[in-house]
């Protein structure tokens, strides 16, 4: 046995994180809906509470049916492990919170999913957190952001509403050069069609709820660290933890000290946990994420062919199209495919597009109108009449969210049905 | 939670070890070779102060039933047990040999390990002397370089697992428990 096989991805999607156990040889991963766990004795909890041994104490902090999913991402991320979390937007409050002290700043690129933007604009802000956005087309704008007390640089694999696909190469070159982490959201790729930790980042963040779920059914988030980061003049890692006894996380638990002082700190502080149900969900969802995300794929091609060839369509920002401006980041960062989520603009003449928008929505038969995506289902959103609604024309232009731009998330329904749904709402706004 | 005799895990990450230094010092038969077949670990550097990694790891191990015997000059007791200054002062046979040392120190302790006839050399997580793992293969001695003895245990015993660590272990077999 001294040739160790490297199973592939679907293999691990599978397998990874879960061993039958010995008493009952569930082959389904079991759900512990427990809060607590019996101690073996007085010592043993008393050493499980200093971090001396590892164990379960309380599901707020770790559960075995959440231990299967964080290790099959892990795996599946190709990062040393994972911690599972309530939602996205707790992901990144848990990473943030961890990385940074009252008085740091980190750089994140403007192509943001909005609650992110919220998030790091208003809610950091109480924090004494400053986040500084910049346009991620162009390296220069990195670096000119970047200050003695930047932490890190934060991006999304494939940024909306632009379709914009992140340049792994360049800004992680540049996190490397500043001694910092490159933390990425890949929720709207997955590891399925792209592995950040590959082209350099450090952590990976999820919105589980999206494609790794996939069906919808269940909020949750996941950070994932590559374990290659030096954290020994980090400050916020590698300073003596008061909590724990002056515990300094990065020397005591080297390449997992991140997550450690993630779960046992912040997690545990912040109570953002994650359902046991929910992660029984997530993981199987990620049982198929393979299969279903080449048919999101091959179904969000074929949508979007339709979409730049129809007389009632402004542009179309999939970056899977050969004349999208990213196509050639997406050739080498994106070899599966670039996603099934994405924009278009409604070719409104001149009727109000905000108008437009909302009866194309209106006359949709398929799509579902709702705020997610991800979902097996195809879904489709117009941000003007909606989520940014209570916001001017003038601002909408700032925010990069044009009153004609249309979201889909595209689903693995039969592509004809899909084609024949919008051609039939085109055709009702046209009247 | 622990493992059958059977299963597939290639340790690749977190490591500066090359691919066929990986398969000779950070084998995974001969990890769990040592972790089935050893019960007295003497640590050398192993320090008092409670928030130390060598002291995370002598009382886990201590926790999961070794006979750890700290080798420390500077103390007399540490976790409960009695410190020696060198392993040669240690009355008792040794099973493995768990080096906290600057890499440098490494030839001399492997040398020492040597002489006690102890079974195994295990250099800790960030510690690698290349010519100090060669003579403990050399001279018939188990040898592990750049792994942590407390991460190695339990991520074969299940309990890393639960702290969402990436065990890179596959099998669809049933667990039985390995120590």
């Amino acid at each position: 046995m001294s040739e160790k096989r490297k199973f592939g991805f679907e293999t691990r999607m599978l397998h990874a994180g879960h061993i039958p156990d010995s008493y009952s040889g569930s082959r389904a991963v079991p759900i512990f809906q427990t809060a607590g766990y019996v101690f073996d004795s007085p010592e043993y909890a008393a050493s499980l509470f200093e971090l001396k041994q590892y164990g379960n104490i309380y599901t707020r902090i770790s559960n075995p049916t959440t231990a299967v999913f964080e290790e099959r991402i892990a795996s599946l991320e190709g990062g040393t492990g994972a911690l599972a979390t309530a939602s996205g937007q707790a992901a990144q409050l848990i990473t943030m919170m961890t990385l940074m002290n009252p008085g740091d700043e980190f750089v994140a690129s403007s192509h943001l999913y909005g609650g992110t933007y919220t998030q790091f604009e208003h809610t950091f802000k109480k924090l004494s957190i400053k986040v500084i956005f910049v346009d991620p087309t162009d390296i220069k704008h990195w670096e000119k952001a970047i200050t003695p007390k930047t932490r890190l640089l934060y991006g999304e694999t494939i940024g909306n509403p632009q379709g914009s696909v992140f340049d792994f190469e360049g800004v992680s070159a540049l996190a490397k050069a500043n001694s910092i982490p490159l933390v990425i959201d890949n929720t709207l790729a997955s590891p399925y069609l792209c592995r950040p930790l590959e082209w350099g980042a450090d952590i990976v963040l999820h919105s589980a709820t999206k494609f790794l779920n996939g069906h919808g059914t269940s909020i949750a988030g996941v950070i994932v660290d590559s374990g290659k980061f030096d954290f020994s003049n980090y400050p916020a890692i590698s300073s003596p933890s008061i909590p724990y006894h002056n515990l300094n996380f990065f020397e005591t638990f080297g390449h997992y000290g991140f997550l450690m002082k993630a779960r046992c700190e912040t997690l545990r502080d912040t109570g953002a946990s994650i359902s046991p149900f929910n992660s029984f969900l997530l993981i199987q969802g990620l049982e198929t994420l393979s299969l279903r995300m080449e048919r999101h794929v091959s179904n969000a091609l074929n949508v979007a062919k339709f979409l730049v060839d129809h007389p009632m369509v402004d542009w179309v920002n999939y970056p899977g199209l050969p004349d999208h401006p990213h196509y050639e980041r997406t050739k080498k960062y994106l070899s599966k495919g670039a996603g099934s989520v994405f924009a278009f603009g409604l070719k409104t003449g001149n009727n109000s597009a905000r108008e437009a928008g909302k009866k194309f929505i209106e006359n949709l038969e398929l799509f579902s109108h709702v705020a997610n995506l991800g979902d097996c289902k195809s879904m489709v959103i117009h941000p003007a009449s909606t989520t940014h609604q209570q916001l001017s024309d003038l601002e909408l232009q700032r925010a990069n969210v044009k009153p004609e731009l249309i979201r889909l998330s595209i689903g693995l329904e039969t592509t004809e049905d899909l084609l024949w749904d919008l051609e039939q709402a085109f055709h009702a706004i046209s009247r | 939670m622990g493992l059958g005799t059977s299963l597939s895990c290639d340790i690749s990450m977190n490591t500066r070890l090359s691919a066929d230094e990986r398969n000779k010092f950070q084998n995974s038969d001969i990890i769990r070779k040592i972790l089935n077949g050893s019960r007295t670990i003497a640590i050398v550097g192993l320090s008092d102060k409670k928030e130390r990694a060598s002291n995370f790891v002598g009382s886990y191990l201590k926790s999961e039933r070794y006979t750890i015997i700290p080798v420390n000059p500077l103390k007399q007791e540490i976790l409960g047990e009695k410190c020696y200054s060198d392993l040669a002062s240690i009355p008792a046979p040794v099973d493995v040999v768990d080096i906290f040392r600057r890499p440098e120190e490494c030839v001399n302790i492997v040398k020492e390990a040597i002489a006690i006839k102890a079974k195994a050399v295990w250099m800790q997580l960030g510690i690698v002397n290349r010519e100090a793992a060669e003579l403990a293969l050399q001279n018939g001695l188990l040898v592990v370089m750049d792994r942590c003895l407390k991460m190695e245990h339990g991520r074969y015993n299940g309990n890393l697992h639960w702290a969402g660590m990436n065990t890179e272990i596959i099998t669809a077999k049933k667990v039985s428990r390995f120590i």
